[in-house]
């Protein structure tokens, strides 16, 4: 029987990377002056995890490197090693490396070794700089030779042992049935077992049902394991951490006894080769555990206990060539999967509607079996229901796509961390609203212009500790990051208490650039929107943080086309905030639908400023072809929608006789010459790049009420393609 | 009872290697008619077959790429052969059929509709009859044509569809919702 481990894998990648989230978490929260062992505790489950299911799965160089951290966690758990900022400096940087390592090798793609090496170096030097136990310092960079020194190091000291005293550990181990269902592999554990020291392993599969009543993900056979070797019970205690709870353990000392011989080479009795005798056998034997024979001479035995071990290791073995195999497929896989996790509530919700949906359905289906007038009313109330509970199943889908922002907002705290340590900076960060929900794209592409944003503010926003004193502020500058819901729209807001953005500065800065001319007259906010401008930065020196003034205008770009925008409220010497306002999701819009010809076009009623009537009078044309009309104070190039999508113009081509829609996308204001207005709904959108492709100047398609296809202009697309 | 189970996958097992050792010497083609010409897909690339209707037209795309209509929730790309072939094009009318066929590989897989005149069989082909194309000239670009077979006397063309429907690719770089 063999699984195809490659179907896991995500979940295992996914599980990898929550647990190096949670690492990172522990390690930032560790204050050094007041260790707090639970959260040393989480940082190591996180390891320990990572390491299991990386072994299970064989990417031996992520077990290896984890393995090394974890060695180094473990001192600090048992605190026989100091929580130095140094320590947890490097296990961050392991983080990384891990989280490197990770996706690598989630995408097939090479493990940067040299990264690698380095940080296991790292973590070497500091394991052995301070270890006492370990020998003299050694610059290895390669992981393996580590571990194998180390495992030399054990059986050093397990044959050291040898030759004064038998000790070791005698250890019943009694799975319960659902052990396997927790993901624990006791083959696994029995690896690291005999790591410590000589393994001695004697299975009872007395309990073990035959093969066709046999359920494959039940444990049935118990150990009667033998550890030999001068080993701290708490080390093993550690392996079987993770088990406790699924099986009955016994571990007991092995008292010293002189060597006896006699017994049956229990090697011989390899379980998978021949179950039935062994059954015999080993029942026989299992009876009778306290009999002198079963303790045998520790370093006779060894050799030929191996085929024990190996019919296991084997088994490990296949799925690791399936792997293989599968490696082209699961790069599909891997490259097109994304999952979400959905609180089981929200999933209860959508079943409960789907079945009121349901009855609803049938409810309407029985009226309408013997339709006479009379039922009219029932069928109105009917399709009132219906049409009520189909808005509710629409919310609970929709709300199966919201996840709390903490996703993007947990990166931060690290980032603060480096970043401030790197500029000298005291910064705190405080994170407020982390359970707001919103949808899971906006999520996805929310994360980029938020890091520009906070290193912007770590950077230029927040003074030297100096500076902050020297101007009456408490040294530690505070950035606050703040979400919650306003009117259908999510707001994000990150504030600072740095030295705020003088207007002076730049206005001084713009005319310099050439942007502006030293006459115009702007507005506070119109001064700090200059900084969305392409090539705009007013740092004083360049980091490589930022202040290349590329950047803020794609934020800005980004922004909006998640359909939200950006807004910067500033005060000279008390600090800065923006506020980034996003709709909730991106999957439904408030159209204007407006007819050109035959067809029917929806216009983002959030791009649309107005929509008005003119007269061909009105119309200036610029060079003989490009039409103009003046709003105001403004002239705006006008777009005819039938000219530029090839549209059999209607009757109403004349100007004045079809409708402006004036609408604005990136800043540009345009009129759409459309013939008609239709109405305004709420439109599904739907992606037209699914099956088909992109089209110029169309954002996307939905279906109306009457099952038809509209397509979804995209303003700043429409006005790039006209000037064309 | 479990070892009838285990019969059972057994045999499903078996009967899955003949499924898969017939698609492997012979293949069932969907054929249909443009004008007096037929031709054959691949029936397992067959989606469904729906009659003509409306579509919603899009802006500044060759005059064979139809539109796009609703197929049930997604938006799916209509394309007239006739028009693609450079064959004369003729009216829709009630009877003209729409084929519904999916294309790509495991990675991505597209729905898009061809309009033809008519479907006419499902015939199975031995792989050994298939012919390679000869050189068609202009009309028919011969990447198209996957091979000729001929049964009862008429002969079929049998289309590769994904270089068929393959639309030029734009970048994608815009954001996708879903």
């Amino acid at each position: 029987m063999s699984i195809d481990m490659s179907q896991f894998h995500q979940v295992f990648f996914e599980e990898c990377f929550e647990g190096l989230e949670a690492m990172e978490a522990g390690l930032l929260n560790l204050n050094i002056d007041d260790i707090d062992p639970e959260v040393i505790n989480t940082i190591f489950r996180g390891a320990h995890s990572i390491k299991g299911g990386s072994g299970t799965f064989g990417f031996n160089n992520v077990a290896d490197f984890t393995h090394i951290m974890e060695t180094l966690l473990d001192e600090m758990r048992d605190g026989r090693r100091q929580v130095t900022q140094i320590a947890i400096n490097i296990l961050l940087g392991s983080v990384d490396c891990l989280r490197e390592m990770i996706s690598s090798i989630q995408n097939e793609e090479e493990v940067d070794e040299s990264r690698v090496a380095q940080h296991t170096a790292d973590l070497d030097n500091e394991l052995n700089g301070l270890a006492e136990s370990t020998p003299p310092p050694s610059h290895k960079a390669n992981v393996e030779t580590i571990i194998t020194e180390t495992s030399e190091l054990v059986s050093n000291t397990s044959e050291a042992s040898d030759t004064n005293e038998e000790t070791g550990w005698k250890i019943a181990f009694c799975p319960y049935l659902d052990l396997l269902k927790t993901g624990n592999d006791p083959v696994r554990m029995f690896r690291e077992l005999s790591e410590l020291g000589e393994l001695t392993s004697l299975a009872n599969i007395q309990d073990v049902a035959s093969l066709f009543e046999m359920d494959p993900e039940e444990c049935n056979i118990s150990w009667d394991l033998k550890v030999m070797g001068d080993i701290p019970l708490d080390e093993i205690e550690e392996i079987f951490n993770w088990v406790e709870g699924d099986c009955e353990l016994d571990i007991q000392p092995i008292a010293t006894k002189p060597a006896k011989k006699t017994a049956p080479p229990i090697s011989e009795v390899a379980p998978e080769d021949e179950p039935e005798e062994a059954i015999e056998t080993l029942a026989k034997e299992a009876s009778q555990p306290t009999q002198p024979e079963i303790i045998v001479e520790q370093p006779e035995i060894s050799k030929e206990i191996e085929p024990i071990a190996k019919p296991p290791t084997t088994a490990t073995k296949e799925p690791n060539k399936k792997i293989q195999l599968d490696s082209d497929q699961s790069k599909l896989i891997v490259q097109v999967a994304s999952s979400i996790r959905v609180d089981t509530s929200k999933i209860d919700a959508l079943i409960n509607m789907v079945g009121e949906v349901v009855i609803t359905q049938s409810m309407l289906g029985l009226v309408g079996e013997n339709f006479t007038m009379d039922k009219v009313d029932q069928l109105k109330k009917g399709l009132a229901q219906l049409e009520r509970h189909t808005r509710d199943l629409q919310q609970s889908v929709m709300n199966v796509r919201m996840l709390p922002i903490s996703f993007v907002f947990s990166r931060f705290p690290r980032l603060v961390h480096d970043i401030s340590s790197k500029l000298g900076k005291k910064i705190e960060l405080k994170l407020v609203g982390e359970n707001t929900e919103i949808d899971k794209s906006v999520v996805e592409l929310i994360n980029d212009p938020l890091v520009h944003l906070i290193r912007n503010s770590l950077d230029h926003g927040i003074e030297m500790p100096a500076n902050r004193i020297a101007a009456g502020k408490p040294e530690t500058g505070t950035i606050e990051l703040k979400a919650y819901h306003r009117g259908g729209h999510i707001v994000i807001e990150i504030i600072d208490d740095g030295h705020g953005m003088d207007r002076n500065k730049l206005i001084a800065k713009a005319v310099e650039k050439g942007i502006i001319d030293d006459t115009t007259v702007l507005t506070d906010k119109q001064a700090y929107e200059l900084i969305f401008l392409p090539g705009f930065s007013t740092a004083e020196k360049l980091t490589d943080i930022s202040g290349r003034g590329v950047g803020m205008d794609v934020v800005r770009r980004n922004i909006e086309a998640l359909g939200g925008n950006i807004e910067i409220s500033s005060e000279l010497g008390h600090g800065t905030t923006i506020a980034i306002h996003l709709p909730l999701t991106l999957a439904i819009l408030d159209g204007q639908s407006v007819a050109v010809g035959d067809e029917t076009y929806i216009v983002p009623l959030v791009s649309i400023i107005e929509s008005i009537n003119i007269t061909e009078k009105m119309l200036n044309k610029v060079a003989g072809k490009g039409e103009t009309f003046r709003l105001r104070n403004q002239y705006i190039p006008i777009i005819r929608m039938h000219k530029i999508f090839n549209v059999q113009p209607s009757t109403k081509s004349k100007m004045g006789e079809g409708v402006i829609v004036v609408a604005e996308g990136q800043g540009v204001l345009c009129g759409l010459f459309v013939d008609d207005l239709l109405g305004q709904q709420q439109v599904v959108i739907k992606s037209l790049e699914a099956n088909y492709r992109r089209v110029d100047g169309v954002s996307g398609a939905t279906i109306l009420g009457d099952g038809s296809v509209a397509l979804i202009l995209d303003v700043p697309g429409l006005v790039r393609f006209s000037n064309r | 009872m479990n070892k009838n189970v285990t019969q059972e996958f057994e045999k499903k097992d078996n009967d899955h290697d003949r499924f898969s050792n017939k698609i492997d010497n012979a293949g069932q083609y969907l054929s249909f008619t443009l004008g007096k010409e037929e031709y054959g897909v691949d029936i397992l690339r067959v989606q469904e077959i729906r009659s003509w209707e409306p579509v919603s037209r899009i802006p500044n795309v060759p005059p064979y790429e139809k539109g796009v209509v609703n197929l049930r929730g997604s938006i799916v790309p209509i394309i007239d052969l006739r028009e693609r072939f450079k064959l004369k094009s003729a009216d829709y009318t009630l009877l003209t059929v729409v084929v519904v066929l999916q294309i790509g590989d495991i990675k991505k897989t597209r729905t898009m509709g061809v309009v033809v005149d008519s479907v006419s069989d499902v015939i199975t082909v031995d792989k050994a009859q298939i012919q390679s194309a000869p050189d068609f000239g202009t009309k028919i670009s011969n990447e198209f044509i996957n091979g000729l077979v001929s049964v009862n006397e008429r002969m079929v063309m049998l289309l590769d569809v994904d270089k068929l429907l393959k639309l030029e690719e734009l970048d994608q770089t815009e954001i996708s919702v879903f």
